[in-house]
């Protein structure tokens, strides 16, 4: 291990300074600073993201216009979904933490392509962008929702082209990060550093790498056929012409359900990184959880048509996705229970990261069990296509994965800026985001059950008062967001100086000091010992002082 | 890292000869593509093509001489999309 | 902050030497990390055209009937040129990786340019081939096109856009190699060093594969 005196004479790499001002940033191939970047901009789409969501929360409180009409609501949960998935959720963990913690937990100096790296974050940004113009040109903002569903989107007159090039570069953004953690695994793991020594976030990043690179491009070529439709008029999805839109579905949720484990995978990660450390417990079943990120990654993968039970395909290809369906669910289980197993009886403590993990497998199995209402075939017809499915999704993606983001901006924010956010203010949004979270999203479960069809811009009377119990939840969970976010930014400037391991962690990461020297490591670590073993870790922090 | 990657030169004659197999077998197919199979023709077209592409890939791009590592990831990539087509083939022809 | 600012640059001029040449993990030369992302790579484009070839199946399927009165309107001779023009390239591309393997610098150049010579070939006979289609009226949205049965318009439409992306994979390919002919004559690649030869070169023959199967699927239908 680095020795504490000379680590401590090492620059950090937050202020390193190769070249000027920003450029010292934006031009930098720096695994940490490149995590920095994804998270600025992630950070700003994200609010972009729950400021929409917000209004469109906010016209939902009435019947009939509120404060928009109804075109402008299209565009509204369309940007949305765009916004919130292709910007924050899918490069979300991988892209901010994964850059920053892969190479220092397998005792790597960077990643193993450093530029391409930087080129991700440059896509991401042109992706974003694209998305962003679109808006305010001639034609108007795409209204088609995030699904890009054939036919209409190769007929609705507002800016559909851009978008989806948007998209597709983000999808290149996005091979090119998995493309680069496959083989920093492959290739520079610290000597010692077995597979079945690297901590469970490597795994879950390595699983969720292999989705980016053979998922994405089915969706790459979709959007391309999209462009190719609209511009040249093939024929391929148009059904004026002999395509057929029900081949779009399947090319577009061959990617975009595996997306969805692109998304919960890394945040699964997370959790397995965040148990270990406040229980002070090695991780039970380390292989189980290890294996049932592979298994989630291909499971995943052959499930995709249980988007469109109720679309017209054929009834022998509904029961092998819904069969398909109930399997994925089996993983998911072994890893609750894992983790439940290894906060049993261990020394916990009880600090802001594993409030969040608590939450998250609380909301998390909510919307896993939902989810079974909706992979069998006889309920989903019923709840299909109402606000039953967006609070499944919901449950799953902002309970699941957003929460797990915000379990990780606190858990490693001391070892990211050097500073301690206030734990205080950090514990007491926890319950605003709880409580704000479930009055908006449970109240859509049941307006959902009652028949209230998503995306919908007015309805009848009866649902108001559900509507009206939503909408005061969204106002709850947007304090609690911005007092959460407010206490983090804060303390980036005026939170008190970390250690290098606050929490007692063991994985290597805490083996370095907060922040990591540009090199990462002084010296290429050797690793004896699995990654959660904290008893071996006890014995050398003693026996070396 | 424990085992670095070592260097296996490929003659030229070897080239040459995987060269002469896929122009015969071009030759082959587009040959017998007059004849009549009925149903049969798609399917020995697209076997002659896999016969051809396992020559390229295994000479040309020397799969069948690097690390297992380099198999081992081409396997996923086909059984990924062999998948793909599986399942899709459930909607596809039970419409 | 502003403090810390004179300590820090006495500290970076202290391990400014150490920092750098260690820090060149950014710049570090790891062949099979190279390849490893290389097929990482192919396999993306697999995938791409996977998706393709997954329309061309249903379609195939749904419009058995159009699909043979299409093929049977392609030029077969073309296409079989075409054909082994490619697979010549792709053994031109190996041999020239052979030829900088052991360390025949100028053979090396001469088998890439004939490389790169054949791919230009290629995408002239197609540019033939598509510009007598459109004479013949057969053209995307094309009225004459449109007064065909909807099977037919489909069957064009795969047509156009798998064989006009892979046209698009060799235009790529071909750039790349020029690119690759520059380094070759700069001695950027040399026996010792020839990563990036070899990477492009799986790339080409990735094209390659890619042709062997679109060449039976539109060319040989009876």
């Amino acid at each position: 291990m680095a020795n504490g005196t000379l680590a401590a004479t090492l620059e950090n790499y937050l202020e390193y300074k190769s070249k000027k001002g920003i450029f010292a940033w934006i031009l930098s191939t720096d695994h940490k600073r490149i995590g920095i970047l994804y998270l600025v901009a992630m950070v700003t789409f994200f609010w972009v993201g729950v400021t929409l969501g917000f209004l469109m929360k906010l016209e939902m409180l009435t019947p009939g216009k509120t404060i928009v009409d109804a075109q402008t609501y299209n565009t509204f949960f369309t940007l949305h979904g765009v916004i919130m998935i292709f910007l924050f959720i899918i490069p979300g963990i991988p892209a901010v933490f994964g850059n920053f913690f892969l190479p220092i937990q397998i005792g790597a100096r960077d990643v193993a392509f450093p530029r391409l790296n930087l080129l991700s974050w440059y896509l991401y940004i042109i992706g974003g962008l694209f998305a962003i113009i679109s808006l305010f040109l001639q034609g108007g903002p795409i209204d088609t929702g995030w699904t890009f569903y054939v036919p209409y989107s190769i007929r609705t007159t507002t800016n559909v082209i851009l978008p989806l090039l948007g998209a597709f570069i983000l999808g290149f953004s996005s091979i090119l990060t998995g493309l680069n953690f496959i083989t920093t695994v492959h290739r520079l793991r610290a000597p010692g550093m077995t597979f079945f020594r690297m901590p469970l976030f490597v795994w879950a990043l390595y699983a969720t790498a292999w989705i980016q690179v053979v998922a994405t491009p089915v969706v790459g070529i979709t959007i391309v056929l999209v462009i190719i439709e609209r511009l040249l008029h093939v024929g391929i999805f148009d059904p004026a012409l002999g395509g057929d839109p029900l081949l779009f579905q399947h090319l577009f949720w061959i990617y975009s359900h595996p997306a969805v484990y692109i998304m919960i995978l890394p945040a699964m990660g997370v959790v397995s990184e965040i148990i270990p450390t406040f229980a002070k417990r090695t991780i039970f079943g380390y292989k189980v959880i290890a294996f049932s990120s592979l298994a989630i990654a291909l499971i995943g993968y052959f499930v995709w048509a249980h988007h469109m039970f109720t679309s017209g395909m054929s009834d022998t290809s509904r029961m092998v996705f819904s069969l398909l369906t109930f399997l994925v669910a089996v993983p998911s289980g072994v890893k609750v229970f894992n983790w439940v197993a290894t906060l049993y009886k261990g020394s916990i403590e009880l600090r802001a990261p594993l409030i969040y993990v608590m939450m998250f497998i609380f909301l998390f199995s909510i919307g896993g069990l939902t989810g079974l209402v909706l992979g069998s075939l006889a309920t989903d017809i019923h709840v299909t296509d109402t606000y039953f499915v967006v609070a499944h999704f919901h449950y799953v993606m902002f309970g699941g994965t957003a929460v797990i983001l915000f379990a990780a901006l606190h858990y490693w924010f001391p070892k990211m800026f050097g500073k301690m956010y206030n734990e205080k203010l950090a514990i007491w949004a926890t319950p605003l985001i709880f409580i704000g979270f479930n009055m908006l999203y449970f109240t859509m479960f049941i307006l959902g059950y009652l028949g209230m069809p998503r995306r919908y811009w007015s309805y009848l009377p009866e649902y108001q008062t559900l509507h009206i119990i939503s909408t005061v939840g969204s106002w709850i969970l947007v304090a609690g967001l911005m007092l959460m976010f407010g206490n983090l930014i804060y303390s980036l400037f005026k939170g008190k100086p970390a250690e290098a391991n606050p929490w007692g962690g063991v994985t290597l990461e805490w083996q370095v000091p907060s922040p990591p020297p540009v090199e990462n490591f002084e010296e290429i670590p050797v690793v004896n010992h699995g990654p959660y073993d904290f008893s071996t870790i006890n014995e050398n922090k003693d026996g070396k002082s | 890292m424990e085992k670095e990657h070592k260097e296996h030169f490929i003659p030229y004659g070897t080239y040459i000869l995987v060269w002469l197999s896929l122009i015969s077998l071009t030759v082959l197919t587009v040959t017998i593509a007059g004849i009549d199979f009925g149903r049969f023709s798609l399917f020995i077209a697209l076997l002659i093509a896999a016969v051809k592409s396992t020559f390229v890939i295994n000479y040309f791009m020397h799969i069948k001489f690097d690390d297992l590592i380099f198999k081992v990831f081409l396997l996923v990539a086909l059984v990924t999309l062999a998948s793909i087509f599986i399942l899709t083939s459930t909607d596809i022809f039970f419409r | 902050m502003e403090s810390l600012d004179a300590t820090n640059t006495i500290v970076q001029q202290e391990v400014g030497t150490k920092a750098h040449h260690i820090s060149d993990p950014h710049q570090h030369k790891d062949a099979v990390g190279a390849k490893i992302g290389m097929w990482l790579f192919l396999f993306t484009e697999l995938l791409l055209f996977g998706g393709l070839f997954l329309l061309y199946m249903a379609y195939r399927l749904q419009y058995t009937k159009d699909f043979v009165i299409g093929g049977q309107e392609l030029n077969i001779i073309l296409g079989t040129v075409n054909t082994i023009i490619l697979l010549t390239s792709s053994l031109t591309m190996a041999l020239s990786i052979a030829a900088i393997q052991r360390g025949k610098k100028d053979l090396s150049i001469i088998f890439l340019v004939s490389t790169i010579l054949m791919g230009l070939a290629f995408l002239v006979i197609k540019y033939f081939e598509w510009t007598a289609k459109f004479s013949h009226g057969i053209a995307p949205n094309s009225p004459e096109l449109l007064s065909k049965p909807n099977g037919e318009i489909v069957f064009y439409g795969m047509y156009f856009s798998m064989t006009g992306l892979h046209a698009l994979h060799v235009l790529i390919g071909i750039v790349v190699l020029s690119f690759m002919l520059v380094f070759l004559l700069r001695n950027k690649i040399t026996k010792e060093d020839y990563i990036k030869l070899e990477n492009s070169g799986l790339y080409w023959h990735l094209v390659d594969l890619i042709w062997i199967f679109l060449f039976p699927l539109f060319y040989l239908i009876h």
